[in-house]
């Protein structure tokens, strides 16, 4: 398929009803993987199709959720933030307060009771922060399964806490050397474990990216983050939010947060990329705003790559947003214009940390950070009765020495 | 023409009966000048067909030995066009040896893939493998091939079962690479016990030859593969010849070209004495 040039696409009248049979969201998604790794993927999306529609998988994956993870996470109104901005108030969806700190345990939880069901023994995963990597070392230690994390070289050395936190809980740390050493080199590392142990091992993507059928179920188990806040928001307001705000990597919080809204037309949705030092200097991580089409790691979506296609690193004080890809839905989304890609730089998401620790006592994650920091505007534009629902999907104490690295400190 | 290239060169191989031997390099490793001399000495040396590979940034069915060839020849410029150039160049001096290209689907789209078919025969290029184009994802890329004449070449593997295999074998045309071990390039070795009757089972899908690579780095092997399938691939092993020679300031053509000697050699002797298959 050629990579669509001049995107004219009509807009659907159900957002919900996608990905198609081939896993496409439009002209994106797809199955792009090596041979030996089809039946795989066959196999995982029938499996995954079979335990979605069990009851019984639902409800044990409720239990663990509820008991395990914490949920359902807060919503809370930040008064002293939209006191700040003056403009729509602010809700905080917390996903920063789920067991292990992030919304990604969320996802671990459904694909770790899948795989089980599946009979694997072997769990691999990719890590940029080092979230994933640790909500993955936590669900194999609950269900005594073996544990190999691929993590960038350079990420193990800015994430250093989180490179403990999973040997702790028992999990191998790779430090991956290929190509740029960050996210993306982690995950072909990863698919290359998976094509050589194909009988064990289960792979445990950590975002709503990859071949189909991830970027589906990855987004399914993420979704719990948007059907709460629905709830949450009407119990709360009477109303839906006016917008809706995620920062953006591979794009699994963003797709979990924006999906039970997409058919909701009076709600905005505003997703953020990692601008790094500047669009215009070329050393970002955003693949929408600054990327076009093209096919990495098993499916067509909006890339980081120079003029003959081959893939470019990408730059982000946020190890989690360091990846030169975004999920195939977001491409889509985009493309046919039902969401919004904003960017913030590394300066601004530094300030926008500092800003929420000090106005409402609240770490958030630097990935999350890059949402926050487009506040300004987004309040704006909503205006002041409005409403904007915001997913802070971290906690920030795992950059505390990043930060302090960047203001030129200390600790 | 260019189909009737590879079937041409694998009639004439059954009617020796004998095994093809097949090399891969990577186009521009160690650089663009070098590689031409290499691709161009190849048939002498014993190359039945030649694998060209084009490097991308990102192959992640490669192991390190790859990886890292495809690493050189970026830094040193190589290009899909320059990959082209290459097999012009090289089919300007031989017009029977099979080319294959062998590479990743991001190149192909972003040369936009009706161009890249057209390119590709306009350059003498016999066939194309593209490694994360799986048969659910290559309904375009191989309408274009057709049109331009070239075959579009699938890979089977361990993990390939009868039913599978069948979808594998749709429109493919030339002969089938049986990727003998479950993993990336140049890690896990061949077993020729164990893929004889896999390469059994993907002939009868087929009726096409069958091509085992994938872990084949001695001549020892490389004649045993000879013995159960139509043609043996090496690659990784030869680029390390590239690798060491580049590192100990050695004639990397010189070093390359023996080595394919030595397997040649294997392949072409394998089954002297034995009943054609
Ligand atoms: C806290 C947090 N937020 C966001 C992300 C980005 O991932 P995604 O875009 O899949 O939500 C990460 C990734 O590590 C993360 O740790």
């Amino acid at each position: 398929m050629n990579a669509p040039s001049n995107p004219s696409p009509v807009r659907p009248n159900d957002y919900s009803a996608y990905p198609d049979a081939n896993g496409r969201f439009g002209d994106y998604g797809g199955q792009y993987v090596p041979e030996t790794l089809m039946p795989l993927v066959h196999d995982l999306d029938a499996a995954y199709s079979a335990a979605k529609a069990d009851e019984g998988f639902q409800a044990e994956l409720a239990g663990f959720l509820t008991h395990y993870v914490g949920r359902p996470s807060p919503l809370y109104f930040a008064e002293r933030l939209t006191a700040h901005y003056g403009g729509a108030k602010i809700y905080l969806k917390r996903e920063e307060l789920n067991h292990t700190g992030s919304h990604k345990i969320n996802n671990c939880m459904g694909q770790i009771l899948l795989a089980r069901r599946m009979g694997k023994t072997r769990i691999i995963a990719e890590t940029g922060a080092g979230q994933h990597g640790v909500a993955t070392a936590t669900v194999c230690a609950r269900f005594g399964l073996p544990c190999v994390v691929y993590m960038g070289a350079v990420d193990v050395e800015r994430q250093k806490p989180n490179v403990f936190r999973m040997n702790l809980l028992g999990a191998e740390v790779r430090p991956v050397t290929s190509g740029s050493a960050t996210l993306k080199d982690a995950m072909n590392e990863a698919l290359r474990d998976w094509v050589t142990n194909v009988h064990d091992t289960y792979y445990l993507i950590g975002s709503a990216a990859g071949m189909h059928p991830y970027p589906v179920m990855v987004r399914d188990f993420q979704a719990i983050i948007g059907r709460e806040a629905r709830e949450q928001i009407l119990e709360a307001e009477g109303r839906l939010p006016d917008a809706v705000v995620a920062c953006v990597g591979g794009g699994s919080n963003a797709i979990g947060l924006f999906h039970p809204f997409l058919n909701d037309a009076e709600v905005k949705i505003f997703g953020v990329e990692a601008a790094g030092e500047g669009l215009d200097t070329g050393r970002h991580a955003a693949a929408i705003n600054g990327g076009r089409p093209g096919v990495l790691h098993g499916n067509m979506t909006y890339l980081l790559q120079d003029r003959e296609g081959q893939i470019e690193e990408a730059h982000s004080i946020s190890a989690g947003l360091d990846y030169p890809g975004i999920g195939p839905e977001h491409a889509w989304l985009h493309d046919v214009g039902r969401a919004t890609y904003l960017s913030a730089t590394d300066t601004e998401s530094l300030e926008a940390y500092s800003l929420l620790a000090k106005l409402e006592g609240i770490l958030p994650a630097i990935e999350s950070a890059h949402a926050l920091a487009r506040l300004p505007e987004i309040t704006k534009e909503v205006g002041k009765d409005g409403i904007v629902v915001l997913n802070l999907s971290g906690r920030g104490d795992k950059d505390v020495a990043a930060v302090a690295a960047h203001l030129g400190m200390e600790i | 023409m260019s189909k009737a290239r590879i079937d041409a060169r694998f009639a004439a191989l059954k009617a020796e009966g004998r095994a093809a031997f097949v090399a891969y390099v990577m186009a521009g490793d160690p650089d663009a000048a070098t590689a031409a001399k290499i691709l161009a000495g190849l048939p002498a040396a014993g190359a039945d067909l030649i694998e060209l590979g084009f490097p991308f940034s990102d192959p992640m069915a490669e192991g390190p030995p790859i990886q890292r060839a495809a690493q050189r020849a970026l830094k040193n410029g190589m290009t899909l066009q320059g990959t082209l150039d290459l097999a012009r160049g090289f089919r300007a001096g031989d017009v029977t040896t099979p080319l294959i290209l062998m590479g990743y689907m991001n190149l192909i789209v972003t040369c936009g893939i009706e161009a890249f078919a057209r390119d590709a025969a306009d350059a003498g290029v016999d066939g194309v493998i593209v490694v994360d184009c799986p048969p659910e994802e290559a309904g375009p890329l191989a309408d274009a091939l057709d049109a331009a004449q070239v075959s579009l070449i699938r890979l089977a593997t361990p993990t390939s079962d009868d039913l599978r295999l069948k979808t594998i074998v749709r429109r493919t045309s030339g002969f089938v690479y049986y990727v003998s071990v479950a993993g990336v390039t140049g890690v896990k070795e061949a077993d020729a016990a164990e893929v004889a009757p896999h390469v059994a089972r993907v002939r009868a899908a087929s009726g096409l030859p069958v091509a085992v690579g994938f872990g084949i780095k001695t001549p020892e092997r490389a004649a045993a593969i000879a013995r159960v399938a139509d043609a043996v691939v090496v690659g990784s092993a030869l680029v390390d010849e590239i690798a060491e020679a580049v590192e100990m300031n050695e004639d990397v053509t010189q070093r390359v070209l023996s080595k394919v000697s030595s397997l040649a050699k294997a392949v072409r002797s394998a089954r002297v004495g034995q009943t054609t298959v």
